[in-house]
């Protein structure tokens, strides 16, 4: 059926064949959008190949395309989140900040933002009032205007409530050039606060795990932050947002893009006592769980203290710090020095982080 | 995070490590159980920091690892009908059974979910009284007695739409069957601390005296892995053969024997075999045939099963402790984790897993 269809379309299917890597599953599995290797294989081997393009090719978390003179930057992202409200945010917020946040991790200034929501039939007005009021509150922290939005409804037991997609633009400062291919051997790695909060508080909220009083999500709009740090030097190679994947898959791609290794310290990564504590108890690791508030930056050393410094002046970097440094060695791999001296390998995620038996 | 942190201490992981490379004066064997342990030694890197006479060898105690392939493909077809919820700890679900896992089951509609505990099924069945819940219960005496729980409430509250899929497994068993081999080089063992904490250690006792290999009772945080390799290497240093508890702050010889009564009450020993390694006589539980109708082994016909392993796949091997996973032809090339052949390369546990990502390193 598929197919017909995208025949009468005028689109030929023909010659289409399932590349190497996505034959392993004949059909989407959760993982796919999990911001692991599955949802970089489905970007690599189908969506690049068919839309190839200098700006699609950088594969960064933003666009950055150059119009009469203007450096903008573009982001655009889906937001699909169960429970819709939770402690520290809802999905308003979250759609809002995401969306502003990819466009800040290219050093720009976000300015405007779009919204299309799929709405459940059934949903309760309230609850779309509540997540409205929430995204325009995100909007007027975050300094960024909505200006267009659309609105679909889709039946009963086809979504969950709402789906928010927004697209955001931001103009990128003169000067600015900030990549996730840039990050250079001496380079040192900075985390702009304690991780793991958005993931955990999510999961707790929609398992009922009992520890949810301890924990909030940290959303919230990082423009502010970055255009401190960009008053201190414009020398930051590269900024990410280490959301879905958490900080190990950040790193790892970080580190695939420029071809460098990187060797972090376990014990200088700030991890909550919570976040710790749920992890153990789950046999999760905090290194993959989800943050929405918390950005990586990579530049250099004679930089970094001065970087730093400022981070922590600024009410969303208080707690940041200097978790390791880009190195020559092992090449596209990520190295953790392990609290009692070891070392380990800190991979990419293959599927969804699931909670081990024992 | 207190009573961990201290035992993720690096100044008293090093004074342990320090002392194992004092009195290390030839190579030796040993196997860590517990692919929780597994976990921790490669989390830590604990490996890279012992004197190189010292091999450690990962053992077959993970439950995702040797649930058998028939259980697995059973898993699978129950999973697949539409009046079932099929619930499960979380690692099992990308177990490859003959043709797919249980997450591809869900992608194709199935309805399967992860719980944290069996508990949470019978919440969930009293939810859906229209829906089949069906419950995969694998996994060590570890995870035996909340499993024998939730049997046990069920029964008790009258709850007739929960039934479970048992595949339970023990240690003492297969401890037994990796000594009796003839190509054993194990000398001696770490035993499992949390299945310790349930079933005590005076089960190993025959078998440290028998097979004259020591066995020291080991937990999970670094400073309690390196303080088991003492005690085991300063036993085979000194010629002894005996059972040592290096987890007393959990574990005492008799065990949780609450515990040990409800599993007693619901489980009866059975033949099972072990994935990768084959049937090993009276080495599992099984449900006592006056809860017959929570066996969802028998409640569900799936008809014939057509089983079939890869030929490629040498996790039996690897499992006792015969092959280091780099050493199987698969390894790396027909094998990864993102297209695992066998379950030693599914999750961080699985000592194939490990080594392709050390591999992947050292390159």
């Amino acid at each position: 059926m598929a197919q017909d269809k995208s025949e009468t379309e005028g689109f030929s299917a023909e010659g289409w064949t399932c590349p190497l890597p996505l034959r392993d599953y004949p059909a989407i599995v959760m993982a796919h959008g999990g911001g692991g290797k599955l949802s970089a294989d489905l970007v690599r081997h189908l969506f690049l190949p068919l839309f190839a393009n200098p700006a699609l090719d950088a594969l960064d978390d933003q666009a950055v395309i150059e119009i009469d003179g203007a450096r903008l930057a573009i982001s655009t992202d889906s937001f699909t989140v169960s429970p819709l409200f939770f402690p520290g945010g809802d999905i308003g917020s979250l759609a809002v900040h995401g969306t502003v946040n990819d466009v800040a991790m290219a050093g720009a200034r976000p300015l405007y933002i779009t919204a299309g929501f799929i709405l459940e039939e059934g949903l309760a007005m309230d609850a779309l009032g509540r997540i409205a009021t929430s995204m325009a509150e995100s909007c007027r922290r975050a300094g960024v205007q909505m200006i267009t939005g659309d609105t679909k409804v889709v039946d009963r037991g086809h979504g969950d409530g709402v789906y928010i997609n927004t697209t955001g633009i931001g103009i990128v400062p003169d000067g600015v050039h900030i990549a996730a291919n840039r990050a250079k051997p001496g380079d040192v790695v900075i985390v702009s606060g304690e991780i793991g909060l958005h993931g955990i508080t999510i999961l707790a909220a929609r398992e009922g795990l009992g520890f949810e009083a301890d924990l909030e999500s940290d959303t919230a709009p990082l423009n502010g932050l970055v255009a401190a740090m960009l008053e201190v030097t414009r020398e930051i190679h590269c900024l990410r947002d280490p959301t879905r994947g958490g900080l190990a898959s950040t790193l790892n791609e970080l580190a695939a893009s420029s071809g460098v290794g990187i060797e972090i310290d376990e014990a200088a990564v700030p991890v909550p006592p919570a976040v710790a504590a749920a992890c153990e108890m789950l046999g999760l690791d905090p290194f993959y769980v989800a943050n929405e508030g918390k950005l990586v930056a990579i530049l250099p050393e004679e930089h970094a203290e001065a970087v730093l410094e400022r981070m922590r002046s600024h009410p969303l970097g208080r707690k940041a710090a200097i978790i390791g440094r880009v190195v020559e060695e092992h090449p596209r791999v990520v190295v953790a020095k392990t609290g009692i001296g070891g070392r380990r390998v800190v991979d990419m995620l293959v599927g969804e982080q699931l909670p081990r038996i024992c | 995070m207190r009573y961990i942190q201290e035992y993720r201490d690096a100044d008293a992981v090093r004074r342990v490590l320090d002392e194992i490379h004092r009195i290390t004066t030839r190579p030796w064997v040993l196997m860590e159980i517990c692919g929780g342990q597994t976990h921790s030694i490669i989390r830590y890197g604990i490996d890279q920091l012992l004197p190189d006479q010292i091999e450690l060898v990962h053992g077959p105690g993970c439950p995702v690892c040797v649930t058998p392939l028939e259980l697995i493909d059973m898993a699978i077809a129950i999973a697949s009908r539409p009046d079932v919820i099929f619930t499960s700890f979380g690692d099992m679900l990308r177990v490859p059974g003959s043709k797919k896992d249980l997450l591809q089951v869900k992608a194709e509609g199935g309805d399967v979910r992860v719980v944290y505990s069996p508990l949470d099924c019978l919440k969930i069945a009293k939810e859906n009284t229209d829906r089949e819940i069906v419950f995969f219960g694998v996994g060590f005496e570890t995870t035996a007695p909340a499993n024998a729980m939730a049997i046990y409430q069920a029964h008790r509250q009258g709850i007739g739409n929960f039934s479970m899929l048992v595949s339970h497994v023990r240690v003492p068993p297969a401890i037994e069957a990796l000594l009796s081999s003839p190509q054993n080089r194990v000398q001696a063992f770490l035993t499992a601390g949390h299945v310790c904490t349930v079933m005590g250690y005076w089960e190993y006792e025959p078998l440290a005296e028998r097979f004259g290999v020591p066995m020291v009772v080991t937990g999970f945080e670094p400073l309690d892995i390196v303080r088991g390799i003492l005690m085991a290497v300063r036993q085979l240093e000194d010629g002894r053969a005996e059972v040592e508890n290096a987890y007393p702050r959990v574990v005492t010889r008799e065990g949780n024997t609450q515990a040990q009564a409800l599993i007693k009450q619901v489980f009866t020993d059975c033949d099972r075999k072990w994935r990768g390694i084959g049937p090993i006589p009276n080495s599992g539980w099984c449900l006592r045939p006056e809860y017959a109708e929570y066996d969802a082994a028998l409640k569900f016909d799936v008809g014939d099963l057509e089983v079939t392993e890869s030929p490629l796949c040498k996790a039996g091997l690897v499992l006792q402790g015969r092959l280091k996973p780099d050493e199987c032809p698969a390894f790396g090339k027909e094998c990864t984790p993102r297209h695992p052949l066998g379950a030693p390369m599914v999750s961080s546990e699985g000592a194939c897993a490990a080594y392709y990502q050390f591999g992947r390193y050292s390159k």
